[in-house]
């Protein structure tokens, strides 16, 4: 079979205010299995959407079997027999459809031209003739919202394939799938590959990829480092790739007076994404909660804070086993936590800067009768604003016109104001400038220097080192290690979550 | 790596923007401009009598529609209403007929009733998570339904002719008959309107209610216990439905088929155009009044101009769509 080359040049693409893709190369031909890894931000989905057509205002050359051609639409992308497998499933479905309609989506929608009647027979045998060639049983007569993660991701394959397919890119495909299921992914990738088609593989499981693939591009900060074939390489150097030279972010210098054992958490598990999680943290310690986007992280935050809905195994808080059933509970005993989601979940946008600020703790601003004190909850917030640096035209102002920072600003001030023993922070740096992320660390560690518990969770593998005391690294909903920031360093931790050890 | 938003603080500039000042104003300058129109139009329009007449009528809607808003606070929907302000009704008048009872204890179950249908929305709302607009309308079926086969579908009114053939000897007490009238209906209505208004924006339940409607999971993650305030909502709701109803039965003395439905829409339309009143942007009871005001001015001005009742839905319905289309592009 003649093999077909791709090859995309000097690929520069700008987001307002970031330059996410930075003049990056990619080469790959079919028959190959492709990975493409980078640390979170590294430009890894922008090249790839760049590819399938769902960016236009990219610079730079794309080039099939030497020959330029014209990607500016996902249709000049599937003409040219690029498909893409992105990594949540469930957007790109249709679930009150049968897995033979989904399959067949394409040429349903795009395909039928003045044609009005569909043709059943025809979709269900040709997409069972799929499935059959990619040795998948599911039937094509099932409804997709009765399929599991996996099954629906063959679907998707499936699609992709349905129409002449050159090349195929899988982002992330392995992140929901079970052992079980990634082999079963795996064997598909193969058979694709001698069927002569390119897969081009987004993960950020390391050893995975040492598995399946058979040459390796390596991004970091939107930039292209290196291509190598994979059995050239070793994992601990595709990770000082990916890392690269460190950038010195400016952490406040650590005074930690770390006492007794305050939170402790026995078996944690709520059945889904986090399971048997033991972990404690003390009085006045800032401990580093590690992992990739998708290892339970956020999970375990919110079964701590009562948000997830069954939760087994036991919290114990000073001693004391304690039952956090619902938010309000948690918030009682002194946690808080500051959520990933920020504009969902953290603060309220359509509030202003002084009900957002005593959202929390609304108990202390109050006179007889639970009417509102609105004096003291102002000159609180203004108090707040002042020293958190909030930028904000007056305190009455809608928290939607801030920025990004200074929302995250106040999303950790209603905590402050709340005055809480146990914080827990999920990706608090996310979205945030440089400017105000030196004051988000500041504000940490001076909370531990008060003498507060913190938990810090992060894909940011370099803030996770410059903040705390002692770190967990989480992979795939479990603890896989502890260790004093002292004894490891960036690439340990990487290593560490992207199932290494 | 989606949201790097870092949108700029202070957008708006401070020149004049008419937009805005509509938004705010507008529906207290229709008011004006309508009473303009109206009294040219007819002398009898800004007599005292007339005017007191205007208040007295959107007493009810009013009332009903400071419940909607507050089941609107929580972000919530309350349909049901209309029925449980039927119910009400009917059921202080039979406390009243037909079992002779004293003026407490027949305001009693008339409010008894209404917690029982708020209660009842409050569970499968908050337990079982069936959205509340359409629990809402099953339950304006189930309790429209009760209300009739309470009333055997017939009008409950004092010395009835019963089922065994003798006539119902109970008699409404004078104390109850007075509330439906002039000055006493209106006064209830504005201590209604006052107290719930307090109530929403002076007290914590009130900034936890708006809170909890502005954004349910970030108020859940700020330690608010959200469902018990959504229960408190659904229960207030149908509390001030049953004042409605009752005050309604006062001021016809009868307890008629479905005599709280029409209130309904009103109401709806009342709450809806009280979030445009100065610019307030969500549901308060200040601007539900102003909302029944304008309703009320219009209703009562297009009959003296001798506008057939039947036509009145067009206008009741253009003015709310016109309230909701300033609340809606400036929400966006």
């Amino acid at each position: 079979m003649a093999k077909n080359k791709l090859s995309m040049t000097d690929i520069t693409i700008e987001f307002p205010g970031v330059k996410a893709l930075d003049q990056v190369n990619f080469e790959t031909e079919t028959g190959v299995s492709h990975a493409l890894i980078g640390a979170n931000g590294a430009g890894k989905s922008t090249l790839m959407k760049v590819l399938c057509g769902a960016h236009d205002h990219y610079t730079g050359e794309i080039y099939l079997n030497g020959e330029k051609v014209s990607i500016r639409s996902p249709k000049d992308a599937q003409d040219l027999g690029i498909q893409i497998v992105y990594q949540e499933v469930d957007t790109a479905l249709i679930p009150y459809l049968s897995v033979a309609e989904n399959i067949m989506l394409n040429e349903t929608v795009s395909d039928m031209g003045k044609k009005q009647v569909v043709k059943w027979k025809h979709i269900y045998s040709r997409a069972q003739e799929i499935l059959t060639s990619m040795n998948v049983h599911v039937s094509p007569r099932k409804l997709v919202s009765e399929l599991s993660l996996s099954e629906k991701q063959m679907v998707l394959i499936a699609r992709a394939i349905s129409k002449e397919c050159k090349f195929l890119i899988l982002d992330e495909p392995t992140a929901p799938l079970s052992l079980t299921e990634t082999d079963e992914l795996f064997q598909i990738v193969n058979d694709l590959k001698s069927r002569n088609v390119g897969v081009i593989f987004i993960s950020h499981r390391i050893p995975e990829l040492f598995e399946i693939c058979d040459e390796i591009t390596i991004m970091r900060n939107g930039k292209f480092i290196i291509k190598e074939d994979i059995q050239q390489t070793t994992i601990n150097r595709v990770i000082e790739h990916m890392l690269g030279q460190k950038l010195d972010e400016q952490f406040p210098p650590r005074h930690a007076n770390i006492g007794e054992v305050v939170l402790e958490t026995m078996s944690l598990s709520d059945r889904e994404k986090i399971f048997e999680i033991g972990i404690n943290v003390k009085k006045g310690e800032i401990v580093g909660l590690a992992g990739l986007v998708g290892a339970g992280k956020t999970e375990f935050c919110k079964a701590l804070f009562g948000v997830a809905k069954k939760v087994d195994g036991d919290i114990v808080l000073s001693g004391k086993k304690v039952k956090i059933r619902t938010p309000y509970d948690a918030v009682k005993l002194g946690f808080a936590l500051v959520p990933e989601e920020r504009r969902k979940e953290g603060i309220l946008v359509h509030e202003t800067v002084v009900t957002n600020f005593s959202a929390a703790s609304l108990n202390n601003f109050l006179k007889v009768f639970s009417f509102l004190d609105f004096k003291s909850e102002a000159k609180k917030a203004r108090e707040m604003i002042q020293s958190l640096g909030v930028k904000t035209p007056s305190e009455r102002t809608i928290v939607e016109n801030l920025s990004g920072g200074n929302q995250q600003k106040i999303a950790i001030g209603k905590w402050l104001v709340a005055d809480a023993e146990v914080y827990i922070f999920d990706e608090p740096t996310k979205g945030v400038d440089v400017g105000a992320k030196r004051d988000i660390f500041n504000l940490i560690t001076a909370l531990a220097e008060r003498g507060k518990s913190v938990i810090y969770a992060s894909s940011e593998l370099s803030e996770i080192m410059g903040i705390s005391d002692r770190i967990y690294v989480m992979f795939d909903g479990r603890i896989v290690n502890e260790v004093m920031k002292e004894e490891t360093d960036e690439e340990k931790l990487l290593l560490y979550s992207t199932g290494g050890n | 790596m989606s949201n790097s938003n870092s949108v700029d603080t202070k957008k708006s500039g401070h020149s004049f923007d008419l937009f805005d000042f509509m938004y705010k104003y507008g529906t207290l300058i229709l008011i004006v401009l309508l009473i303009i129109f109206f009294s040219t139009m007819n002398q009898n329009f800004l007599q005292t009598s007339n005017l007191v007449n205007i208040l007295r009528s959107i007493s009810i809607v009013t009332i009903i529609g400071v419940g909607i808003t507050i089941s609107l606070s929580v972000d919530g929907f309350d349909l049901s209403v209309g029925s449980v302000a039927s119910l009400a009704n009917a059921v202080v008048i039979s406390m009243f007929v037909w079992y002779q009872q004293p003026a407490v204890i027949a305001i009693g179950a008339g409010l008894m009733a209404a917690l029982l249908v708020g209660a009842f929305n409050a569970f499968m709302i908050v337990k079982v998570k069936i959205p509340d607009l359409l629990l809402t309308l099953a339950t304006m079926f189930i309790i429209q339904g009760v209300a009739l086969s309470y009333t055997r579908g017939a009008t409950i009114s004092q010395n009835m002719i019963m089922s065994d053939g003798t006539y119902a000897e109970g008699q409404i007490s004078p104390f109850f008959a007075k509330l439906g009238q002039i000055p006493w209906i209106i006064i209830i209505m504005l201590i209604v309107v006052v107290v719930v208004h307090i109530f929403l924006t002076y007290t914590k339940h009130g900034r936890y209610m708006y809170v909890i409607g502005g954004n349910k999971e970030a108020a859940r993650l700020s330690g608010i216990p959200v469902n018990k305030y959504k229960i408190l909502a659904y229960l207030l709701s149908a509390s001030f439905a049953a004042i409605g109803g009752m005050v309604l039965a006062s001021r016809v003395m009868t307890a008629e088929i479905n005599a709280g439905g029409p209130y309904l829409m009103d109401a709806v339309a009342a709450a809806f155009i009280g979030f445009a009143v100065l610019g307030a942007g969500k549901p308060n009871a200040f601007g539900t009044f102003i909302g029944a005001v304008l309703i009320g001015i219009l209703a009562n001005g297009l009959v003296m101009m001798s506008v057939p009742y039947y036509a009145m839905d067009i206008v009741k319905g253009t003015v709310l769509a016109l309230a909701l289309a300033l609340t809606y592009y400036k929400i966006k």
